[in-house]
């Protein structure tokens, strides 16, 4: 055989080794997760709890509404056997899909952050805020309801991220509170008001800290994240006023599919994250509200009863999603 | 031995080749065809017509620039006494060693409020268009170099001895002269605009790709996503198309026969030292500042190195995966359409190349969409993804083993039949060992493209498989710009030595692509 026949057949077999070797990563696992929430933020937890449960984990990343639609694509072959997703909206919307949980887990967890109809838990809360950039001014210019940044001043100014389901829930929630068409209104007056839109909340964030935009919708923790990487950074959150939907008080949580043949593994990982260390974890390490009893929020939050957003249940976030889904499309905020 | 019937295993092999690569698109268009007039809908957007003008926009803009950049630098390269030629014409090709979303981060790294340089805010369309010349301008370059060095000098000569000034002669002789081999670069490079995904993410320009997969992400409905992939795909077909009409009215003689004569050297006087400084800054931006930010990261942070291992293990397997499989897999094609011309195997390998209208998004929603419901065996499997690099990339290892095929004479092979030995006997040990060379650089084509492959490793991807070019982009898709340096480094690193091999070629497998 001629030289470059002989290396090809040696890339060949090169090629089937490395792959025989990487494809272990992919099939053998005990547990597959579908992780709305980002490496960043919950990637050495989940290690942790494979290091303590002696079991093999999987973690599909990716937005929540966009695992949520996945799963739902894939139906009874789904792959997956936790849903832990960013906020109750996505947990909801396939709710059909999950298996009702146990009541010892449920009880760990204060009602109004758990599905009424068990399909789903609360392990982590947030608040959304209007995130500003403190440079440019005091915390007593920013606005305190949502409903202001359509204003000419903030023109190009404020940030969001369209694609981010705790943004999704936060459009749901307004739906709810004060209807469809004041939703919708609200919706393309940002657009026209030159709204920027970014891929996530962290893009939201930094875009504000490095003075591109003023003002930024996100959810309170992402601030503290990027801090602890660049302690400077001339951004900090502010608390919109009682009852506005832009102080929403949402969840982190967890569901486990019907189709999972690990439901054991899967359970154990619930109850992992609702056990006292990670929720420490939430709160010293992703800056989160812990919503079990006994463990202390970080000592700049303000207490999460005294945040009150909108009058609106977190399990009837799900049956929005969809429709809201829709309206950021024809509104044309995904797109 | 082209008269003759090929084998039918040869035939059989070459037939499912091609359906293979085929497949994805009549699936989605079956998917699509299935949906409700709810999917239709987005056609009818305002916006998307604006998308579609965006793109179309984008597309031109970029080949235009890419051409402008690469035709005088080659002709420097090639033509001039510009100091240190051979140097140019390696460094200003390197920049192919780069994805384009690295150059897009660089890019975003120096420029806007925060950055490095302070350069004024580098975004959406101008943005984009800045980094996809940058990373697409090295295709035209290396046609261009083999053009004008296949040109038969006596042309330019006589031009000069009739009295025309060198920018007469460059106009009136070398250009035309240049033209097939341009056209066949402009191609390539409009094709890669059409298909890039990752850097109108980054720079958040409007463009089709990046709509696909919002509208994927965004939706609970996944139909319109596929409606304005197909969107897409039009647009591409439209480009291939226009291509054809075009090259149909240009004069066929491409540029000379095979004279190897060396051309004289134009002398540049005072012309000298701009020449040098448009070299230089080409090298600048489009090498030595994106290797420059990534340096930076790299200093400010230690990464951790376990993650970046792992991903480069991965890569360089499914990578080689795909380069044996594909190029495997295009051999049937090119040799029948090659050895045993006739209308249908000519056919053959031209519906070989219709993924060349496939743009990665595309065929990642196609793979997704069918093993998702029809084949869950195989759903986030490496095999699907490599199946899908296969589809994805197999014009560029058939456009690697027919140029090999056309060069080699059959002569060979028909000595061969003639002392007696059958034509299965005869392919594998004489016409196989001729082409291997060709089969070597289509090989490392694929090998680069997948390894720089973005969109559809992303959604096809085995859960918890990293890449090198997945590590890049979860690290700047939460900002972690330190983290995604090692990645990217070690990306280009990989990706070197199948540039070199095409360097080194002259770019003989990008010009058949091309053509």
């Amino acid at each position: 055989m001629s030289r470059p026949l002989v290396l090809l057949v040696l890339l060949l077999g090169a090629a089937l080794g490395l792959t025989a070797c990487g494809s272990g990563a992919g099939s053998d696992a005990d547990l597959t997760i579908y992780s709305g929430r980002n490496e960043e933020l919950v990637g050495s937890l989940i290690e942790r709890f494979e290091r303590e449960s002696g079991l093999r984990v999987d973690v599909r990343y990716g937005d929540s509404a966009e695992l949520a639609a996945t799963i739902a694509e894939e139906g009874d072959n789904s792959p997956a056997d936790v849903f832990f997703s960013q906020d109750a909206g996505a947990l909801g919307a396939i709710e059909d899909t999950l298996t009702p949980l146990p009541e010892p887990l449920l009880a760990a967890v204060p009602e109004r952050f758990r599905d009424p109809r068990d399909r789903w838990t609360g392990v982590s809360g947030r608040a959304r805020v209007i995130a500003y950039n403190t440079d440019r001014f005091e915390e007593r210019e920013v606005p305190d309801s949502v409903f202001d940044l359509t204003d000419e001043r903030w023109r190009g100014k404020v940030g969001l991220p369209p694609p981010n389901a705790s943004f999704q829930a936060f459009v749901s929630a307004m739906r709810l509170d004060v209807g469809d068409e004041r939703t919708r209104a609200w919706l393309e007056a940002m657009k026209a008001n030159d709204v920027q839109t970014y891929d996530n909340n962290i893009q939201t964030v930094e875009a504000i800290g490095a003075g591109e935009i003023e003002l930024g919708l996100v959810n309170h923790y992402y601030l503290y994240e990027l801090k602890r990487e660049d302690p400077g950074l001339a951004a900090a959150n502010h608390f919109p006023a009682s009852g506005d939907p832009g102080s929403l008080v949402n969840v982190a949580g967890v569901g486990i599919l019907k189709t999972s043949e690990s439901e054991e593994d899967a359970l154990r990982f619930a109850r992992f994250l609702v056990a006292k260390r990670s929720q420490q974890f939430f709160a010293d390490e992703t800056s989160e509200y812990p919503l079990v009893e006994g463990v202390q929020r970080r000592g700049e939050l303000p207490p999460l009863d005294a945040v009150i957003g909108p009058q609106v249940e977190l399990g009837r976030l799900g049956e929005q999603l969809r429709s809201t889904l829709k309206l950021l499309d024809e509104v044309g905020l995904t797109t | 031995m082209s008269a003759r019937r090929p084998p039918w295993v040869l035939s059989t092999l070459g037939v499912a080749a091609v359906v293979l690569v085929c497949l994805p698109l009549a699936y989605l268009a079956v998917r699509v065809a299935g949906a409700g007039p709810d999917a239709w809908s987005v056609l009818e957007r305002p916006r998307t017509v604006g998308l579609v003008a965006q793109t179309a926009a984008l597309v031109a803009a970029v080949t235009a620039a890419a051409v402008v950049v690469a035709v005088p630098a080659a002709w420097l390269v090639a033509r001039s006494d510009l100091p240190g030629r051979r140097f140019w014409a390696v460094t200003l090709a390197l920049p192919l060693v780069l994805p384009s979303y690295v150059l897009a981060l660089a890019l975003l790294a120096v420029s806007g409020p925060g950055g490095l340089l302070g350069l004024p805010e580098l975004e959406g369309f101008t943005g984009a268009l800045i980094a996809l010349t940058l990373a697409t301008y090295p295709l035209v370059f290396l046609l261009s170099i083999a053009a004008l060095r296949r040109a038969d000098p006596a042309l330019e000569e006589a031009a000069r001895g009739l009295g025309r000034t060198p920018v007469q002669v460059f106009r009136e002789v070398t250009l035309p002269l240049l033209r097939p081999s341009v056209a066949a670069g402009a191609l390539l490079v409009a094709l890669y605009t059409l298909a890039d995904f990752g850097v109108v993410s980054l720079m958040r320009a409007e463009a089709l790709t990046r709509a696909v997969y919002l509208q994927y992400r965004g939706a609970f409905d996944r139909e319109p996503a596929a409606v304005l992939a197909l969107l897409l795909v039009g647009l591409t077909l439209l480009v291939l198309l226009g291509e054809q009409r075009a090259r149909a009215r240009m004069p066929s003689g491409s540029a000379g026969g095979r004279t190897v004569r060396p051309a004289p050297v134009v002398t540049l006087g005072r012309w000298r030292g701009p020449a040098l400084a448009f070299c230089g800054a080409l090298a600048g931006v489009g090498l030595l500042l994106p290797v420059a930010v990534l340096s930076v990261w790299l200093a400010r942070d230690v990464p951790s190195v376990d993650g970046v291992v792992a991903a480069t293990v991965n890569s360089l397997g499914v990578a080689l995966a795909a380069a044996a499989v594909t190029t495997a897999a295009a051999l049937p094609v090119a040799v029948l359409a090659g050895r045993f011309r006739s209308r249908w195997t000519a056919a053959l390998e031209r519906t070989g190349y219709a993924s060349n209208a496939l743009p990665g998004i595309v065929a990642a929603l196609a793979f997704v969409f069918f093993a998702a419901r029809h084949a869950p065996i195989v759903y986030q499997s490496i095999g699907l993804l490599v199946a899908a690099y296969l589809v994805r990339f197999f014009p560029q290892a058939l456009a690697g083993v027919s140029a090999a095929l056309t060069r080699a004479e059959p002569k060979l092979e028909e000595a061969s039949r003639g002392l007696g030995r059958g034509m299965t006997r005869t392919l594998a040990t004489v016409t196989v060992p001729l082409v291997a060379p060709g089969m070597m650089a289509g090989a490392a084509l694929v090998l680069l493209s997948t390894l720089k492959e973005l969109p559809a490793t992303l959604i096809l991807r085995p859960t918890g498989f990293d890449t090198l070019a997945t590590e890049v982009w979860t690290a700047t898709s939460v900002s972690q710009y330190s983290a995604a340096a090692l990645p990217a480094l070690a990306l280009c690193a990989l990706a070197a030595p199948a540039v070199y091999l095409l360097v080194a070629r002259g770019g003989r497998e990008l010009e058949q692509l091309g053509n």
